[in-house]
């Protein structure tokens, strides 16, 4: 282990957020109307006695290993390294986990959650798809009922997903109102919940909404860390140099940053979706190009316009197309503990066509994004440098976008 | 006293209960706005409930959502809704002006800027929907310092607790909502609602409103056998959204005019 391991070093951290009403600093909270609060008071409460519960515990872990089919592994890129000439690239492979992507992580937890608080019943949004994927594979495992919200342009966007839940016995439920994409979606799903708490879970696809949501959601992503934390160093005798994963919501990110929190040397980089350029002003960077506010539930950094209204998102990947960012985003980046940068469209379609070619792994867009940060950071590190890219997710669904990029059609 | 308990203690000596219609800034155009608030004055409101619009109204059923969406593409902003009442105030002194919206607009205009033109404008009230107490002193008590009350909502489920804490915080009324749910649900249960307005009243010490749900003159005189005032939004929203514009002020008032009459025929009767 390198100098930097030392766990003394490591203990010394003061880190300990949210506090107890679920700030990070002046972000995070509970912005929300009154009818909504006893339903999070209740989940607070069931999360609160079932985190440390051994039992619960237990079960969690081992559906993660028997059903995900964790640990995922570590993967060197080294094909992929050679071509940027610098430091080499690992890879935590969460795209090879059942339903090809970290959201299932999460929702296997809150899933099991609300087993255990007797709600037969769970509710998703999703954007993209994958979160809704992942909530109806796992309502259908443990017998629940699942509804998916989805913006009606979303459905129409991603129609194989859709039919995907179905399969899976989901009731999708096309969103009309607003910009009917994820951020409306996420608003109805929350309309659902204020009306049906009493047999209906809320299952939010990353770290944002009220408290409790940005920690639990947490909670159940940080074992991408965790066990990071054991492979690098089996891998490469020490810890990485940097670890670099996409921010949509925040979820992948704050998944593997949170074990390294405490680790000084480690950089942390949260790569957000520049869509066609910061300048542009279509974008879904809300952590380098927005301003702090209340949407969702909590404060945090949002694109808004200056009166306050939220403004819609641009991303060739549907997954960072959010107008807002997990809480603890917005404090690790005003803390300077991570660094938040902006990969376009182009340049994660790059990346993306790199990464077939030269590893033959077809990356999900979203995490192509994090990948070609990785690989424009890797230039400019020597040789012995090592980057840690979270691999959120595999690009089959992306399939369609990538091919009408390049102007085939199916 | 505030112009919001000024109203309402005088409405309690005579007898009478709150009429408190919500409409949304700007809705259907806001060319309309001030006109549509003359209008309910002159069908009896005694406070209105002047909806700042968002683009990501949480908390509100697809009818208030709708008039937000209409305003907002009429390119309405908090400062223009603040001009609103400020027009208003110019022939009208008497009857109180509560904003209710949601947090981020009054985040991006500034706390302090917001309190102290809406309080310039002749604002008497201000209700944050997603601003529930714990997050809320300091804004609470800028705007007091700005001399409007702070409105919080109490919902069914909330505790005792809770209750005693808006109690604490909230000043003008408090603002019950009838049922679980987002504004503009139909399930409303009076009997359930009588029974707990008692408790709520007491824990509080101020009026409560009871709104969300309230559709028809029967329900409103209904729940003013219990509560202290009677807040109509999705009903009036849905005549605005039903009417030719050169209708809307007309057919508004016959609606809201008709729910004051079944409001003080209760109060002739009793
Ligand atoms: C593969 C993949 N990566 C990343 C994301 C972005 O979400 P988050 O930032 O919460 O990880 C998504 C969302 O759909 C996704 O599907």
């Amino acid at each position: 282990m390198g100098k930097q391991d030392l766990p003394a070093d490591v203990a010394k951290s003061s880190y300990n957020y949210p506090d107890a009403l679920g700030h990070f600093g002046p972000y995070g909270g509970t912005f929300v109307a009154e009818t909504l609060i006893a339903a999070l008071d209740e989940l607070r409460a069931a999360y609160e006695s079932l985190k440390d519960d051994p039992a619960f515990r237990a079960e969690y872990e081992y559906e993660l290993k028997h059903y995900v089919g964790r640990p995922s592994p570590v993967y060197h890129a080294k094909r992929l390294s050679e071509h940027c000439g610098g430091a080499q690239i690992y890879l935590k492979r969460e795209d090879l986990n059942h339903t090809g992507a970290h959201k299932i992580n999460n929702v296997i937890g809150q899933a099991m959650v609300a087993k255990h608080m007797g709600k037969p019943r769970v509710i998703a949004e999703t954007g993209a798809g994958q979160h809704g994927v992942a909530s109806a594979t796992i309502a259908a495992r443990l017998g629940m009922e699942c509804v998916v919200y989805m913006g009606s342009e979303d459905v129409k966007r991603q129609a194989a997903n859709v039919y995907r839940m179905k399969l899976l016995g989901a009731t999708v439920v096309p969103v009309e109102c607003g910009s009917k994409t994820l951020k409306d979606a996420l608003n109805e799903a929350m309309r659902d919940w204020v009306t049906n708490v009493a047999n209906t879970f809320y299952i939010i696809g990353t770290v944002a909404g009220p408290h409790p949501y940005p920690m639990m959601v947490r909670d159940f992503q940080k074992i991408i860390g965790e066990e990071c934390l054991w492979q690098m160093p089996e891998m490469i005798q020490r810890q990485p140099d940097a670890v670099i994963a996409c921010v949509g919501g925040g979820s992948n990110a704050m998944g593997i940053f949170y074990p390294y929190i405490p680790y000084p040397n480690v950089r942390l980089i949260g790569v957000e979706a520049g869509g066609h350029g910061l300048a542009t002003g279509m974008h879904s960077a809300s952590l380098t190009a927005g301003r702090p506010g209340v949407l969702h539930g909590n404060r945090t950094y949002l694109l808004q316009d200056e009166n306050g209204q939220i403004i819609e998102t641009h991303s060739v990947s549907a997954g960072l197309d959010y107008p807002g960012v997990g809480p603890e985003h917005a404090w690790l980046k005003d803390s300077g503990r991570a660094e938040y940068v902006a990969i376009n469209d182009d340049e994660a379609l790059a990346a993306f066509h790199r990464m077939c070619r030269t590893e033959g792994i077809i990356p999900a867009l979203e995490s192509s994004h994090a990948v070609a940060y990785a690989m424009k950071l890797a230039a400019t590190m020597p040789k012995d440098a090592a980057i840690l890219v979270n691999l959120s997710g595999r690009g089959d669904k992306d399939m369609h976008t990538v091919a009408e990029k390049s102007g085939i059609k199916f | 006293m505030s112009r919001i308990a000024s109203v309402l203690s005088s409405l309690e000596s005579s007898g009478r209960k709150a009429l408190i219609p919500f409409v949304t800034a700007g809705d259907p155009d806001p060319s309309l706005t001030v006109p549509l608030m003359h209008a309910l004055v002159e069908a009896g409101a005694d406070i209105i409930e002047l909806g700042v619009p968002f683009s990501d109204p949480m908390a509100d059923g697809p009818t208030i959502q709708r008039s937000s969406e209409r305003a907002l593409a009429r390119k309405v902003s908090l400062r223009s809704v603040i001009a609103a009442v400020s027009e208003f105030r110019r022939s009208n002194t008497g009857t109180p002006v509560v904003l209710m919206g949601y947090a981020n607009p009054i985040e991006a205009m500034g706390v302090d800027a917001f309190a102290d033109a809406a309080s310039a404008a002749g604002t008497d009230g201000v209700l944050v929907v997603d601003y529930p107490p714990e997050e809320s002193h300091d804004f609470a008590a800028r705007v007091r310092s700005a001399g409007m009350d702070v409105i919080f909502l109490i919902a069914p489920t909330s505790t005792e607790t809770r209750i005693r804490a808006v109690g604490e915080i909230g000043s003008g009324y408090i603002y019950y909502v009838s049922l679980k749910g987002v504004t503009g649900a139909g399930h409303l249960d009076v009997s359930e609602v009588a029974r707990r307005i008692p408790d709520i009243r007491k824990a509080v010490g101020l009026p409560v409103g009871v709104g969300f749900g309230i559709r028809d003159g029967a329900s409103a005189r209904a729940l003013s056998a219990v509560a202290d005032g009677v807040v109509i939004g999705s009903r009036i929203i849905e005549e605005i959204e039903n009417s030719p514009q050169d209708e809307v002020l007309a057919r508004v008032k016959a609606l809201v005019g008709g729910i004051r009459q079944a409001m003080d025929s209760r109060e002739a009767s009793t």
